[in-house]
Parts: C-alpha cells; sequence; structure tokens
C-alpha cells in the first residue's frame, strides 16, 4: 500500500519540479491579540504550489506516483490574511492514506488553472469552488454555477458574506 | 372523528345507514388521503418509515404514494426546502386538484430550522403554500406524523361541503395559482417583488391556517425589530462558561425579548 509523507512529496516534488514548490510564510488565520495567549501560526507540512505550475504538478502527481483519484478540492477563506487557500486532495487507486497539494491565491484576483481537462472528476469541484467562493478557473470549459441559481450575486461562503438573519439582529448593541 | 349521535352508531349496528352527504364525503375523504411521494431531506427517511410496514400507513388508508401530483391529495414537506426548490414545491402543489392538503414536516419545513439564517434556505414553506398541519422535530418520529396525519382527518371531518376553500360560494382564493417564485440576484422574487432575501428575514408574511381561510397575516417580522438573546448580552454576568450568575436576567424580568433588564 503506497504511503507517501507530506515531506517525502515534497522532496519528490524539489526534485522533479523545482518551479513548482514555493515556501510560503507561517500564516496568522485571526488578528493577533492586544494581550494574553497567541496563537500560534498556522503552516501546514503539505506542499504549497505555485498556482502556475499546479496543472504540472498535479500531473506528476497522477502520472508519475500514481494517485490518480482527485477526492476532493476544499476552499479556505483566509479573510484576515488575504488569500484563498485551495487543497488538493488525491488518493492511490491501491489505497493508503492521500496527499495534499495546496496552492493560494490572492483575495482581489482569486484565479488558478483548471484541472478538468484532465481529470473530469475536478469539473463539479471546480464549480462549486466558483459558485461558493468566486475563484475562477482558467481553462474550465463550462464554469457555471451549481449550488446557486444563476441569477444570484455574490459568493455566499466568502468570511465577508453579510452574516444577517434572527441570530445577529441587534448583536451589535 | 366528529360528535356522532349514539341513535346513529345504534342504527348502523342494525345495518341502517343514515347519513349526511358531509358525512359521507367526509369519510370518503378522509380514509383514502393519498400523499405524494416527495421527499426533500432526511425528514423524507422518516416519512419512508411511515409508509412501510412497522408504523403502516395503510391503516389509515394513505398508503399509496402517488408519483404524480395529478392523483396526490396531500403534500407532505419532508425536508428543508431550500430556495432553490422552492419554485419547483408550488409548481408541484398548484398542479395537485382540490381537495388538497400540505403537511409540514419538521423544523426545516414549518421555519427553516436551524438553516433558517443561512443564505439558501426558505424560512418556511408557510410563505408560498397555506399548511394544514405543522409537525414540530428534527425530525419528527414516524408517530409524529401519524399523528399529523390523524389531526388532519379530524380537520377534514369538520369540512362542510357548501364552505370549503376550494369551491362553493363566496370569495374562493384557493381556485387560482399559488404564484411561483421566481429568482433573482439578492433572492427569491414574486412579480419581481424581493419575498425572501438571502439575509435578513422574509418580506412577506405567511399563509394562516388554511381552516381561517386563505389569506396572509398580513404580519412580517420586520429586519428593524431588535431582538435580544441573552447569551451574547455583554450585561449578562457569566460564572463561568456555562453558568451565569443569580437568576437569569429574562426570567426575572419574565420578558424574553426586553430592553431594560432590571438587576436582579
Amino acid at each position: 500500500m503506497p504511503e507517501l509523507t507530506p515531506t517525502d512529496l515534497r522532496t519528490r516534488l524539489a526534485t522533479a519540479l523545482p518551479d513548482a514548490l514555493i515556501e510560503v510564510e507561517p500564516l496568522a488565520i485571526t488578528p493577533p491579540p492586544a494581550h494574553g495567549p497567541q496563537p500560534g501560526l498556522f503552516h501546514p507540512p503539505d506542499p504549497f504550489i505555485h498556482p502556475d505550475h499546479l496543472v504540472a504538478a498535479a500531473l506528476f502527481v497522477r502520472d508519475t506516483l500514481g494517485y490518480a483519484f482527485l477526492s476532493d478540492i476544499a476552499v479556505v477563506d483566509y479573510l484576515h490574511a488575504g488569500c484563498f487557500e485551495l487543497v488538493y486532495r488525491f488518493y492511490h487507486p491501491a489505497g493508503g492514506p492521500g496527499i495534499v497539494l495546496r496552492v493560494r491565491v490572492p483575495r482581489d484576483a482569486p484565479s488558478v488553472p483548471s484541472l478538468t481537462p484532465h481529470w473530469p472528476a475536478a469539473n463539479f469541484h471546480e464549480r462549486e469552488a466558483f459558485d461558493l467562493f468566486g475563484i475562477e478557473f482558467v481553462g474550465h470549459p463550462y464554469l457555471r454555477r451549481i449550488y446557486m441559481w444563476d441569477e444570484f450575486e455574490g459568493f455566499p461562503m466568502r468570511k465577508d458574506f453579510p452574516r444577517q438573519g434572527d441570530k445577529y439582529l441587534g448583536s451589535d448593541e | 372523528m366528529a360528535e356522532i349521535d349514539p341513535t346513529q352508531l345504534e342504527l348502523e349496528r342494525q345495518g341502517i345507514l343514515l347519513t349526511t352527504v358531509n358525512r359521507f364525503y367526509n369519510w370518503g375523504r378522509r380514509s383514502s388521503i393519498w400523499p405524494m411521494a416527495f421527499g426533500l431531506a432526511c425528514c423524507a427517511i422518516e416519512m419512508m418509515a411511515f409508509g412501510l410496514s412497522r408504523y403502516d400507513v395503510a391503516r389509515f388508508g394513505a398508503e399509496l404514494f402517488r408519483a404524480s401530483p395529478r392523483q396526490a391529495d396531500l403534500m407532505i414537506v419532508a425536508g428543508t426546502v431550500t430556495k432553490k426548490m422552492a419554485p419547483q414545491v408550488v409548481r408541484l402543489y398548484n398542479q395537485m386538484a382540490e381537495p388538497r392538503y400540505v403537511i409540514s414536516m419538521g423544523a426545516c419545513a414549518t421555519s427553516g430550522g436551524p438553516f433558517r439564517d443561512g443564505y439558501n434556505v426558505l424560512r418556511g414553506i408557510d410563505l408560498l403554500i397555506p399548511v394544514d398541519v405543522y409537525v414540530p422535530g428534527c425530525p419528527p418520529r414516524p408517530e409524529a406524523l401519524l399523528h399529523a396525519l390523524m389531526t388532519l382527518q379530524e380537520q377534514i371531518d369538520r369540512q362542510k361541503l357548501g364552505r370549503v376553500r376550494w369551491y362553493g360560494s363566496g370569495d374562493k382564493p384557493q381556485t387560482g395559482d399559488f404564484p411561483v417564485p421566481t429568482f433573482g440576484a439578492k433572492g427569491l422574487e414574486i412579480d419581481g417583488k424581493l419575498v425572501d432575501p438571502v439575509g435578513g428575514l422574509p418580506l412577506l408574511s405567511p399563509y394562516t391556517s388554511p381552516s381561517h381561510g386563505e389569506h396572509r397575516s398580513g404580519q412580517i417580522e420586520h429586519p428593524e425589530v431588535v431582538r435580544q438573546f441573552p447569551i451574547m448580552d455583554p450585561e449578562v454576568e457569566l460564572e463561568n462558561a456555562l453558568k451565569a450568575r443569580g437568576i437569569a436576567p429574562e426570567i426575572a424580568a419574565d420578558d424574553l425579548k426586553r430592553s431594560v433588564v432590571n438587576d436582579a
């Protein structure tokens, strides 16, 4: 059963695709409090991929390492840090733990190349990320909303989407 | 069952049927309420249990789940009605033949439930179609749905042929179609007017009980109404994370929507 730790994966990627791998600074998820214990910074061990080389890295993961199953594309909105993080999770058909590639894009112009031409399974994941977070997947053949209706304006899973409703009425006072 | 004259029961035991047209019609209707076979979320699983052998809705004559709204008498709105699904629900209801009844099953169909403050869930199906019986629960057990069906049967027993809400004389708003909402940039729209926005409260009042006529209550929960939630109130002193000191001020003030709290 194949098993590849994030560190091994970084080593493999660094030798095969040295341009694709980037180093990122540890990220503060929330603004640091004025006093009291400071929360730790977020710095996962997974490889961070430059958006321009995402397709090459994903094809390396699929064709060379054999992790052919793209299970999930998750988006995290780091509002305080001003970036979106896309988490691509791959599994090996023979089993074993999955591996993760991470891509960070700025919040004001979120754009990454699409994996749909190479992975048909990425189609709905990318449409969902476009629908709820407004991330543009360059090269996607049919980038339309999938959950919300076409006429809808806004991206409801973004952290700065207005929070309204019974629960929030009068909470400002 | 409505009150029955004991003389009449005695005559029926002797093989003589004396009845009224109302009672005869209502008996026919109450004994074959065919639900429409559609479910929207997890409540539909309970609805399936309600229809199958353990809870056995066939005892009430309602076992025929019809796949077509044209043949159905009862719509069980079983589950979360998302805004994207709401037009289809109203359209299905419009396609049902009268007499038609609606059971709103579970917290989501009744009010939006835990998703009420979300961006994608309709805040109660009674904003769009009139509801005969509401079933609380998340999800309600099959017994609760059986009880809802029995409650509906009791309501049918009280019907008078000349006064039912679909036909006869007088103001009968149910003869027309209910307006099907359309999708807008900010939420659901009816006739180009925003009725259930994404965020905030519905800008539409719910339908009142069908037994009181198919009219909207006219009461809209205005977003500008300030509401107080004690757990979010900075004046409530917390002893620890889970326990407030002293008696809860909203209980002391005997007012859950108070604006000023006296010191308890």
